[in-house]
C-alpha cells in the first residue's frame, strides 16, 4: 500500500517534470524575444542586452532550464512581463475566486447528479428514468459557455429590462466582505458549471447503481428485510461510489482549465481569466505559472483519488 | 449450411428463415429508435446546411464576411433582429447571422470529423499495440496515455496557441493530441480479452504474423467500440473547437465559426440586447452535440446487445 502510493507520487512528479520541460521548451525555443516583450518595441540594444543578462537568456539552454527548475522548486515562478509582479502573487490573488466557483459548483453538482442517477437506477425504464436520462444527455451536450450565456440572458437581462435585478451580471465579492453578496454573485456561475457537470455524475451513478443492484448481496440484504432506503444508500451506493470518486478527482484536477470559459462569460477575475489575459498579452511567465499550477492540481487530485480508493475499496488496500 | 441439407418438402414447410447481416440488423434497430432517427436526420440536414452556405450567401445577397452597416445596423449602431432582410438577424458589424452560421457549420463539422478520425486512428493503433504485445510495450504506452490524460488540456492548448498563433490546423492538432487517450484505453482492454481467444490462437498456429493477426483478426472484432467511441468523440471535438474559438484561440476572425460568433456576442455583452446572436449559434452548437451524442448512444444499443435497456 505504501509502495503503491509512493509509485503514484513518483508518477505525479514525473508528469510535473515533463510539463515543466514542455512549457520551458515551448516558450524559450519559440520565436519571439522575451527581452523585447518586457522592454517594449522602443527599447535600446543596451537595455535589451541588460535584460537578457538578468534573465540568464545568454546561458546555454540546459543551464537555463536548470535555473528555471531550481527556482520552480523554491516556489518562484518569476515575474510577469506586464505588471512586473511576482507570478505566484498574481495567481494567489485570483485563486480564491476560482476556488469559490469550483467549490460551490461541486457541492451543487453532487447534490443534483447523484440523486438523479440513483432515482433513475431504482426504476430503469420508468418515466422518472427517462426524464433523468434526458437531463443527463442534454447536460452532457451543453457547451458550458452557451448555457452560461443563456442563463445570463434569461435570469439577468430579461428581469433587468423589466425593472428588477434577480442576479448580478458579473463580478466577485469576497466571502469575508459579505457572505450573502458572495453567494449571490456566484449563483449563476455555480448553476452553469453544476448543471453541465451533474449530467456526467447522473449517468455514472445510474450505470454503477444498475450494476451493483443486480448483485447477490443486495438480494440477500433485501431478503433479510433491510429497509429499501438502507439497501440503496448503505449497501449499494457505497460500492458504486468508487468510480464517482475517480471522476470527482479528475474533474477537480482539470477544473482549473475547465473554469476558464465560465470566468470569461461571467466576468470573474479568477485564475482562468488570468491565463486568457496572459495569452492575449504574451505574458509568458504567467502562462507558464498557470499551466504548471494546473498540472499540480491534476497530480495532487490523482494522488488523493488513490488514497480515497484505498479507504473505499478493500481490494486495492490489500493489493 | 442447414438449409442445404433439408429436403425440399421440409424447406417449404418450415417458416422461412431470413438471414440478416449485422449491418442490416444495426440499421433496423436504429430505424426503430426514434431518438437516433431524429438525431441522424438532424445531422443530414446540418450537412446540407453547411454545403448550402455559398448558396445561402447568394440567395440573401450577403457574403459571410461582408458588413452591411446600412441595412444590418440601426442608425444607433444596434444590429437588426430577424426579419425579411436578415432571416436570423445581423451581428454587431452588420453581417448576416444565417450565412455565417452555415459557414460556421462547415468549420464545426470538418474539425469534428477530421479531428475525431485522426484521434480515433491513433487511439486504435496505440490501444491495439499495447493490448496485443503486453509487457513492457504495454507499460510504456499505458504510461503515455496516463501522461497525456494528466495534462490540463485547455491550459496546455492555450499555451501552444499563444506561442504558435491561432489557426485551424493547430486547433485540429491540439484536439487530436488530447482526444485519442480514452479510445486507446478502451481498445487496449478489448484486445487483452481478444488475444486469448481461440481464433487468434488458430491464426497464430497457421503461421500468421503479429501484424497480420492485429489487422486481419483482431481489428474487425473492434468495429463496435470504434464506431461508438468515434461517434461520441465528434461532439467533444466540436465543443473543444468552439471553446478555443470562443477564447479567441481557434478560427481566426473574420472567418465564421460558432464559437467565434458566440465570443463576439459575449465580448461586449451585446447579446444581452441582441438575443439572436447567442440563441442561434448556441442552439446550433447544442443540437449538433446532442445529435451526435444521441446517435452514439443509439449505436451503442444497436451494436452491443448487452447494454440494451441497461446501463447507458
Amino acid at each position: 500500500m505504501f509502495m503503491f502510493l509512493l509509485k503514484r507520487l513518483g508518477f505525479g512528479l514525473l508528469v510535473l517534470f515533463l510539463l515543466s520541460l514542455f512549457v520551458f521548451l515551448l516558450f524559450f525555443v519559440a520565436p519571439g524575444d522575451p527581452a523585447r516583450a518586457i522592454a517594449g518595441d522602443k527599447a535600446t540594444e543596451e537595455l535589451l542586452a541588460q535584460i537578457r543578462d538578468t534573465l540568464g537568456l545568454n546561458q546555454p539552454l540546459y543551464q537555463q532550464y536548470l535555473d528555471f527548475a531550481s527556482r520552480l522548486l523554491h516556489g518562484d515562478l518569476g515575474f510577469s512581463y506586464r505588471s512586473q509582479q511576482p507570478v505566484t502573487e498574481l495567481i494567489f490573488d485570483r485563486l480564491p475566486v476560482t476556488m469559490s466557483l469550483v467549490g460551490g459548483a461541486m457541492v451543487l453538482w453532487l447534490l443534483i447528479g447523484i440523486p438523479v442517477g440513483v432515482a433513475s437506477a431504482r426504476k430503469p425504464g420508468s418515466l422518472r428514468d427517462r426524464i433523468g436520462q434526458s437531463f443527463a444527455m442534454t447536460g452532457i451536450s451543453f457547451p458550458t459557455f452557451v448555457l452560461g450565456m443563456i442563463l445570463l440572458y434569461t435570469l439577468y437581462s430579461l428581469p433587468a429590462k423589466a425593472g428588477f435585478l434577480l442576479f448580478p451580471p458579473s463580478g466577485y465579492i469576497e466571502l469575508a466582505q459579505s457572505p450573502v453578496q458572495w453567494a449571490w454573485h456566484l449563483v449563476l456561475p455555480w448553476i452553469t458549471l453544476a448543471l453541465v457537470t451533474a449530467a456526467v455524475y447522473a449517468r455514472l451513478t445510474r450505470a454503477q447503481m444498475l450494476e451493483v443492484l443486480g448483485e447477490d448481496y443486495i438480494r440477500t440484504a433485501r431478503a433479510k428485510g433491510v429497509r429499501e432506503q438502507s439497501v440503496i444508500y448503505k449497501h449499494a451506493f457505497r460500492s458504486a461510489m468508487t468510480p464517482l470518486v475517480t471522476q470527482l478527482g479528475i474533474d477537480i484536477g482539470v477544473m482549473l482549465g475547465g473554469v476558464i470559459v465560465i470566468e470569461q462569460v461571467f466576468g470573474l477575475a479568477g485564475v482562468g481569466s488570468l491565463a486568457v489575459q496572459a495569452v492575449q498579452t504574451q505574458d509568458r511567465p504567467v502562462i507558464i505559472g498557470v499551466v504548471l499550477l494546473g498540472g499540480l492540481f491534476v497530480a495532487v487530485a490523482n494522488i488523493l483519488v488513490d488514497i480515497a480508493y484505498t479507504r473505499l475499496d478493500a481490494r486495492v488496500r490489500t493489493a | 449450411m442447414s438449409a442445404h441439407t433439408l429436403t425440399p418438402a421440409a424447406a417449404t414447410a418450415a417458416p422461412e428463415v431470413k438471414q440478416r447481416s449485422s449491418l442490416r440488423m444495426t440499421v433496423d434497430y436504429l430505424l426503430k429508435d426514434r431518438a437516433s432517427l431524429i438525431a441522424a436526420s438532424f445531422l443530414v440536414l446540418l450537412v446540407l446546411f453547411a454545403l448550402a452556405a455559398p448558396l445561402l450567401a447568394g440567395i440573401t445577397g450577403h457574403p459571410a464576411n461582408d458588413q452591411f452597416r446600412e441595412t444590418g445596423l440601426t442608425p444607433a449602431g444596434v444590429p437588426v433582429g430577424p426579419g425579411t432582410e436578415f432571416w436570423l438577424g445581423a451581428d454587431q458589424l452588420g453581417r448576416d447571422v444565417l450565412v455565417r452560421l452555415a459557414y460556421g457549420a462547415r468549420v464545426s463539422l470538418i474539425v469534428g470529423v477530421v479531428a475525431s478520425l485522426a484521434a480515433a486512428s491513433i487511439g486504435i493503433m496505440v490501444g491495439m499495440v499495447a493490448g496485443y504485445f503486453g509487457g513492457k510495450v504495454d507499460t510504456v504506452l499505458s504510461r503515455c496515455i496516463d501522461l497525456v490524460m494528466s495534462v490540463p488540456f485547455l491550459l496546455a492548448a492555450l499555451a501552444l496557441v499563444s506561442v504558435l498563433g491561432a489557426s485551424l490546423p493547430l486547433s485540429v492538432g491540439v484536439i487530436v493530441f488530447f482526444s485519442w487517450t480514452s479510445l486507446a484505453r478502451v481498445i487496449r482492454g478489448q484486445v487483452i480479452a481478444l488475444r486469448q481467444r481461440e481464433f487468434v490462437e488458430a491464426a497464430r498456429s497457421l503461421g500468421a504474423g503479429h501484424w497480420g493477426i492485429i489487422f486481419r483478426d483482431i481489428l474487425p472484432n473492434l468495429a463496435a467500440p470504434i464506431i461508438i467511441y468515434a461517434t461520441l468523440m465528434i461532439p467533444s471535438s466540436i465543443v473543444f473547437e468552439a471553446t478555443l474559438s470562443f477564447l479567441g484561440m481557434g478560427i481566426v476572425p473574420p472567418d465564421a465559426s460558432w464559437g467565434g460568433m458566440l465570443a463576439e456576442a459575449s465580448g461586449n455583452s451585446i447579446y444581452l440586447t441582441a438575443w439572436w446572436l447567442v440563441l442561434f449559434p448556441g442552439l446550433a452548437l447544442l443540437f449538433t452535440t446532442l445529435a451526435f451524442n444521441v446517435l452514439g448512444d443509439g449505436l451503442r444499443d444497436a451494436l452491443d446487445p448487452r447494454t440494451r435497456r441497461k446501463a447507458k
